[in-house]
């Protein structure tokens, strides 16, 4: 009989955490409230089909526990009861998956308007390039890394020389603009992932990944990585910024191009080197 | 109502091949080392099962020190802790519950529950176990090797697990424990491929497969799953020893690692998660599937009552084990992968949640109109039954691809994970040792340690796991070694941690007086004769317990009637043994 109160009280008290936990999500910076809502949707359904089945097993079990004289039925099947449950079953699903998919949709779909921003991840360091007065990022190559270009970009290609380099710094982003991240790494896995954003992808090295959305509201936000990189993993962390159009353009003004970084190269040729080690 | 109890009375088929001798064992040596019989074997995997898995225990008392209590423990560091959670992950899944499920209990239940006289291949069978215990060999080498085990993540990603900034990348982890996989599946594949063939070939007259226990069908079904989806491991594992020893390039691209050009190009990491997660999620149904058919099992010998919807069950067991080879690359929603595979793969998750939640309604309408006798094997499948539901469902929000976006990576998956495929098949292990010790040993498990132990394991593993869900909700990153500053996460779940850590130390410790109770009962629990629980299925009815070498002495069993005539009308016990041939007429021997 134990056994019946405390599933009951496990069942009340799965649902009371849940109702008085003070770990919620951090309030959202993007427009991917849609996946909040997803979410939403999908904890009521599930909630309900958990209390449901642990108190229907709990009822079963004070109604037909053992007792001298009892005996149990014999039913093999029920056609009528079984089709129903799979029907109500495959019902829930649907009511899940559909907006699932349709905010998916919306997901992958990046829109026209949206400028890009590539990260680059190296182990235990996040840099970022904007694509400068051209509006294109150049082409880049991992062959191409070296001491004095340690994002391995195309010297040759002319829509390199104006991108803006950020090495280990912070990124800004203006307030409202839709942002396609193009995602790479030049050694192993890692993963862009702002939780106020909710959206996150992995950085495969030889590939270029990428997802957008809109950041919607100013503020200082922590860059984590996801994906498992190595030692330093949890200490891969950086600082991405949302400003007002105003402020985003004075920072940008003060952000220093490709050709003025390898311009200036020869002065400080391990700087890239010593951000490195420092991460480290 | 459906009649299932086919061919009820219908004459039996004669013998089409006669009874042979086994090899018989002449010394020692051959009867409990080399031994060639199944049941021996079963007691050797599932003895080495939980030994290492007894260490992957320890390992996770280790990590749950180190996230409860950072800056505590100064021997776990980064290296150290990553090296724990990996082979914590790579002995439970692998080592642990494939071994324990399909080599220990596939070995002892399968010819005893269909009617054999052993395995068909008995000496493949136990080379089956000798390879086994090699492999495991060689993963426990990886911790007395220079540099340690590998700490590349149980999933082993390239391109960082052959790297030098994961543990054991550059030095001896990684080579033993791709080395120690490959050993694993060539055992595997020697039991598997007798399982497949005992039932298919080695059934006792009048066993038709629609009259097996759902235990057979578990096992069997995630058998030729283990079949199909290993293989994907094994080439993956070979090829990354490759790219680690030869230098190919099969997953690496070109890489600079720290600033220097490495001597790799052309790969790709993301076909090794294909590879890896084609055999990966197969995986999980390969260690619950079994665990599906023993709890039914469970459920419908101490509830008195007929498992509800067989057929059913058995389809949704088939379906399940079909479906689950098309859903791997869920676990890849946020890879790097075409972004159009996540409505596939999405459609084809969601999906399987439909089969595998009749098996849950036909659990719990077992329930209802039974005559629940509250034994510890009982108690284990109620709460196999609760965690596996909290489990499943969680699943609905990482399987539903966009929901699994600000989800993946983060503590989320870890209390999902474990609660579906960690605690929920585990409890269905205790539950099925306390079930069939008596038939293995000859003995019952005591009764109030095995509540102890129930009790403390259940709501133990339950605030492990509930709670860490809402950790990962707040956006904590799994596969942290310390967490250290973060603006997004409130000093509250610093103290969550802790309690989480301090319930899984007792969880843990618990496990010592399931260890005790089965040392102290082997000489001292009550005597259980052959058949204590009453039940129906083949094992049961052997004529000595525990059977010796060839299980049923002269004469092979012949099977009459399904696995679940529990109290039937009229009949005058509550059940009817499957090699009774009318209803209620013969008393069952093997009970006295």
């Amino acid at each position: 009989m134990a056994v019946v109160v405390i599933l009951v009280l496990l069942a009340a008290g799965s649902v009371l955490f849940h109702l008085l936990s003070p770990w919620w999500w951090t309030p959202i910076a993007s427009n991917w409230n849609y996946i909040d809502n997803t979410l939403i949707i999908t904890f009521w359904i599930t909630g309900f089909v958990f209390v449901a089945v642990v108190l229907f097993t709990a009822y079963c079990v004070f109604r037909f526990r053992h007792r001298p004289g009892n005996q149990a039925a014999y039913e093999p099947e029920n056609k009528r009861l079984e089709g129903w449950l799979a029907v109500s079953t495959t019902v829930g699903v649907i009511a899940m998956l559909a907006p699932g998919l349709f905010v998916w949709n919306q997901f992958i779909t990046v829109p026209t308007a949206a400028t890009e921003v590539e990260v680059v991840g190296q182990q235990w360091l996040w840099s970022f390039r904007l694509p400068g007065a051209d509006g294109k990022l150049g082409t880049s190559e991992t062959r191409d890394v070296a001491p004095e270009n340690s994002l391995g970009l195309n010297r040759k290609d002319a829509a390199t020389l104006d991108d803006v380099i950020i090495e280990g710094g912070e990124l800004h982003l203006p307030v409202g603009k839709p942002v396609k991240v193009l995602l790479r790494s030049v050694d192993v896995l890692h993963d862009f992932y702002v939780p106020e954003f909710r959206a996150k992808m992995d950085m495969v090295p030889g590939m270029v990944t990428y997802f957008w959305f809109t950041p919607t509201r100013t503020g200082t936000f922590e860059i984590l990585c996801a994906e498992l990189c190595g030692v330093g993993h949890p200490q891969m962390r950086g600082t991405v910024v949302v400003d007002t159009e105003a402020d985003y353009q004075t920072w940008l003004a003060e952000q220093q191009t490709f050709s003025q970084l390898t311009a200036s190269s020869d002065d400080r040729p391990k700087a890239v080197t010593a951000v490195a080690s420092s991460a480290q | 109502m459906v009649d299932v109890r086919s061919g009820i009375g219908e004459a039996v088929p004669p013998a089409e091949v006669e009874d042979v001798e086994l090899y018989h064992p002449h010394s020692w040596w051959t009867r409990y080392v080399f031994s060639q019989d199944a049941k021996v074997i079963a007691i050797q995997y599932a003895m080495t099962a939980i030994a290492i898995g007894m260490v992957a225990l320890v390992l996770s008392w280790l990590m749950r020190l180190q996230l409860g209590f950072p800056d505590t423990f100064t021997f776990i560091d980064a290296e150290r802790y990553y090296q724990f959670i990996t082979m914590h992950g790579m002995i439970m899944v692998i080592y642990l519950l494939t071994a324990l499920f399909l080599g220990g209990f596939g070995n002892y239940l399968i010819p005893l529950m269909v009617g054999a006289r052993d395995m068909v291949f008995p000496y493949a069978n136990m080379l089956s176990y000798w390879i086994y215990l090699v492999a495991v060999l060689v993963l426990v080498a990886s911790f007395f090797a220079p540099g340690g085990p590998t700490g590349a993540g149980w999933t082993l990603y390239p391109p960082q697990a052959i790297l030098s900034n994961t543990p054991g990348g550059k030095d001896w982890g990684i080579i033993l424990m791709l080395s120690s996989l490959i050993i694993f599946i060539i055992g595997f594949t020697m039991g598997g491929l007798n399982y497949v063939v005992t039932v298919l070939q080695g059934r006792a007259r009048g066993m038709t497969l629609m009259r097996m226990p759902l235990t057979v069908w578990g096992i069997v079904t995630a058998t030729v799953m283990a079949l199909l989806a290993f293989p994907a491991l094994f080439v993956a594992c070979v090829m990354m020893l490759f790219d680690r020893l030869l230098g190919t390039s099969f997953f690496m691209p070109a890489i600079a690692e720290m600033g220097e050009q490495l001597q790799y190009g052309g790969g790709s990491p993301i076909l090794f998660q294909h590879l890896f997660w084609f055999f990966g999620h197969p995986e999980v149904y390969i260690v619950a599937l079994p665990a599906f058919g023993i709890v039914s099992d469970l459920i419908s010998t101490h509830a008195r009552k007929n498992i509800f919807g067989y057929r059913m069950m058995v389809w949704a067991i088939v379906v399940i084990g079909g479906l689950s080879m098309v859903v791997w690359a869920h676990h890849m929603y946020v890879s790097g992968m075409n972004p159009y595979f996540g409505f596939f793969f999405a459609t084809t998750t969601l999906i399987i949640a439909v089969p595998t939640a009749i098996k849950v309604y036909n659990w719990v309408l077992t329930l209802w109109r039974g005559n629940i006798h509250l034994t510890l094997p009982m108690l284990f499948a109620l709460a196999f039954i609760v965690t596996f539901v909290n489990g499943g469902l969680t699943g609905l929000f990482l399987g539903n691809v966009v929901v699994d976006v600000p989800l993946s990576d983060t503590m989320f998956v870890v209390a999902h994970f474990h609660m579906v495929m960690g605690v929920a098949p585990i409890l269905v292990i205790f539950g099925a040792i306390y079930h069939w010790y008596p038939k293995i040993t000859g003995r019952m498990l005591n009764e109030a340690l095995g509540q102890l132990h129930f009790w403390i394991t259940f709501l133990g593993s339950y605030a492990i796991f509930f709670p860490m869900h809402y950790v990962g909700l707040v956006g904590v990153p799994r596969r942290y070694h310390d967490l250290g500053e973060a603006a997004f996460v409130p000093e509250s779940v610093h103290s969550l941690n802790a309690f989480i850590s301090v319930a899984a130390l007792i969880v843990g410790a618990a496990q010592i007086v399931f260890l005790f109770n089965l040392v102290w009962s082997l000489r001292h629990g009550r005597e259980a004769g052959g058949n204590p629980w009453r039940a129906t299925t083949l094992e049961w009815q052997t004529p000595e317990t525990p059977p010796p070498h060839g299980n049923w002495g002269k004469e092979l069993p012949v099977v009459y009637r399904w696995a679940y005539d529990y109290s039937v009308p009229g009949a005058p016990e509550d059940f009817i043994p499957q090699n009774q041939p009318a209803p209620g007429r013969v008393s069952h021997e093997a009970a006295s």
